[in-house]
């Protein structure tokens, strides 16, 4: 991009695969970053005429608004399983699918299991922010022992509710995984970290390793009903003991078995 | 595969479809194994890789019509196949996909129901098929062999009217159809031409906006026009209606009949003319669209019209339809898988011509 004025230069600039429209996430959301995060590695892999995304349903159902690439929107649950029907027919692309925590680990838990069990050659997303936030704020299966939302309106028990589903856990215990990472978006550090993963997760891919699993433990502010920076720190405080942020399988090999 | 095409085979309903899948140029299938039709996935898994294409079998019935989803808004030329309980679980996907205006090719080999029902044959999907089945207002193409011969014919016009009208297409076969066996002569590879697809998500180049497959259109007037562009559809869909009419010409009673009940309506049909009975039968090929506008021709130029179905009466509500109360639709059907006789449709026969004759001459209206 041009700078807008002589003898300025040009350090930072919207990824061009990100659209210009503005997007409808809440203030404090970690949805906007992950977004462009993928596109400033499209970008910069010039890889936008070989990635294909698949939008879930959920806060991020519109999040083929925000990426100038081509993108199929799943019915709830189903991304991986859309994802794996592309990635077949056209094996030499780059997919994702990009899913939250109720999309991925409640309603199409099973598809999840299965795409990595089969080792696709995708890239699954995973937003977990431990509250249904498109439908106001219901629990999820992430969500935390304790955590009031609207659903659990004392809290979540475990007698009633279950506990907390790692999915990142579950899906690093199978073969079909080759990269397992967890990863956060709300400080610089964490946001480099997780744009890294994303680069590593698009060349696996291209190298046909198998799955690659990016959990990006996030926040909702208006559903947990805080400031961005409250939630933030709530996060950090409650959500990364349950969702300790690292890697869980690198090449292949699961780390801390 | 076999490239003599001419060459009469022996082969099962179920094989001879997914042969001629192969032949009509299948690039993926996905699907999970039901009774009476997983011999669909044994034969594509074995065949279809040594083609090229690319065959899955799914964890569920719900994946699997995902995976159509994405295959097909990929650009491929794709199907799946289930049994009744496996189809009711695909219903969300495919209203997904009518949506989406993607098109593929779904074979239900029914079976009788509700719920986990039986594997023997039945026609009780009637209404899923050709009403929509899933949520919102929307129509598959819906076609319904009654022959292995037609069973292989039926794919290649499948994937002709859904590619062109860019809707997924069914073919609603029974469980006696996918396996019993039969002479048939395969249509010939490479006669079903690629079309093109320039909405299909195959990675945005420079020179076109992105694709993007969807069927979320949050904004009431625009989810309003995307209605009315499928109403629009499904209007120019009419005249691919098809239909056979046998017999007809000094028929007294039309006979109506699809698929496996039609056949079996043929030997009655015999029986009944070799008994003074005059018979003709009319059989929709396609079920939606459904060729109301030739029935109705039909129904006039006789006195009754006899609906024979595998179950409790579902297509019998689009012939009365077609009909509009001008001559008398009577139904005859069986359930739950089981298949009716000739002797049965027969004596059927015989009543309705008897009530006709009644009619005729004014007496039912006296006793009346």
């Amino acid at each position: 991009m041009k700078p807008m004025m002589e003898g300025l230069e040009t350090v930072y600039h919207r990824p061009v695969t990100l659209t210009e429209t503005p997007m409808h996430y809440c203030p404090g959301c970690g949805h906007g970053v992950v977004h462009k995060l993928l596109m400033e590695v499209v970008d910069e892999m010039d890889v936008q005429e070989d990635t294909i995304g698949v939008a879930p349903v959920g806060c991020s159902v519109f999040a083929y608004h925000y990426m100038n690439i081509d993108m199929q929107q799943a019915a709830h649950g189903r991304a991986s399983a859309v994802a794996t029907g592309i990635k077949r027919m056209l094996p030499h692309k780059l997919v994702f699918s990009y899913q939250g925590d109720g999309d991925l680990a409640a309603i199409g838990t099973a598809e999840t299991i299965h795409t990595v069990n089969r080792g696709e050659n995708i890239l699954i997303v995973f937003i977990n922010n431990a509250i249904y936030g498109m439908t106001g704020g219901q629990m999820a299966p992430t969500t935390l022992l304790g955590m009031v939302t609207s659903t659990t309106p004392y809290g979540r028990e475990s007698s009633a509710s279950g506990y907390p589903l790692k999915m990142t856990d579950l899906v690093t215990t199978l073969p079909g995984a080759y990269y397992v990472t967890r990863q956060s978006v709300h400080t610089p550090t964490a946001v480099r970290k997780t744009k890294k993963a994303i680069r590593i997760a698009l060349e696996h891919q291209q190298k046909h390793k198998g799955t690659c699993f990016i959990e990006v433990v996030s926040n909702c502010p208006s559903g947990w009903k805080m400031t961005p920076l409250e939630a933030n720190a709530w996060m950090e405080k409650n959500m990364f003991p349950v969702y300790p942020i690292g890697d869980l399988k690198l090449d292949g090999k699961i780390l801390h078995p | 595969m076999n490239t003599q095409a001419e060459v009469p085979r022996l082969m099962k309903g179920n094989e001879a479809l997914a042969e001629a899948a192969i032949r009509a140029g299948l690039q993926g299938y996905f699907g999970y194994p039901i009774t009476p039709q997983s011999e669909i996935l044994e034969y594509l898994i074995t065949e279809l890789p040594k083609q090229g294409g690319v065959v899955l079998q799914a964890e569920s019935e719900v994946a699997a019509i995902n995976m159509i989803y994405g295959a097909a808004g990929a650009g491929a030329r794709v199907m799946t196949s289930s049994s009744s309980p496996g189809i009711s679980l695909m219903q969300e996907g495919l209203s997904y996909m009518a949506s989406a205006q993607l098109p593929c090719l779904v074979v239900n080999v029914n079976r009788g129901g509700p719920g986990l029902g039986t594997i023997q044959p039945s026609q009780g999907d009637y209404f899923q098929a050709t009403k929509g089945g899933g949520h919102g207002d929307y129509h598959l193409i819906v076609l319904a062999p009654a022959s292995v011969q037609e069973m292989a014919d039926f794919v290649f016009e499948a994937f002709r009217l859904a590619e062109k009208y860019r809707n997924p297409a069914m073919i609603l076969a029974d469980g006696a159809l996918g396996q019993m066996m039969e002479k048939v002569i395969l249509p010939p590879a490479g006669t079903l031409p690629r079309t093109e697809k320039p909405w299909a998500t195959t990675g945005k180049p420079n020179t076109r906006e992105r694709n993007v497959v969807t069927s979320l259109f949050i904004q009431p007037e625009k989810m309003e026009a995307v209605n009315l562009q499928l109403q629009k559809k499904y209007r120019e869909l009419q005249h691919e209606a098809r239909y056979e009419a046998d017999g007809v010409k000094d028929a007294d009673v039309l006979v109506v009949g699809f698929g496996l009940t039609a056949r079996i309506a043929q030997k009655a049909i015999e029986l009944a003319r070799a008994n003074g009975v005059r018979v003709g039968l009319f059989r929709p090929m396609t079920l939606y669209p459904f060729p109301s506008e030739a029935l109705a021709a039909h129904a006039r130029k006789v006195s009754s019209v006899l609906v024979v179905e595998l179950n409790s009466g579902q297509m019998v509500e689009d012939v009365r339809l077609a009909v509009n109360g001008k001559r008398p639709v009577y139904f005859k059907g069986r359930m739950g898988g089981v298949i009716m006789t000739p002797e049965e449709i027969l004596e059927e026969i015989e009543l309705v011509a008897e009530n006709s004759h009644l009619q005729t001459a004014g007496i039912l209206e006296e006793m009346l």
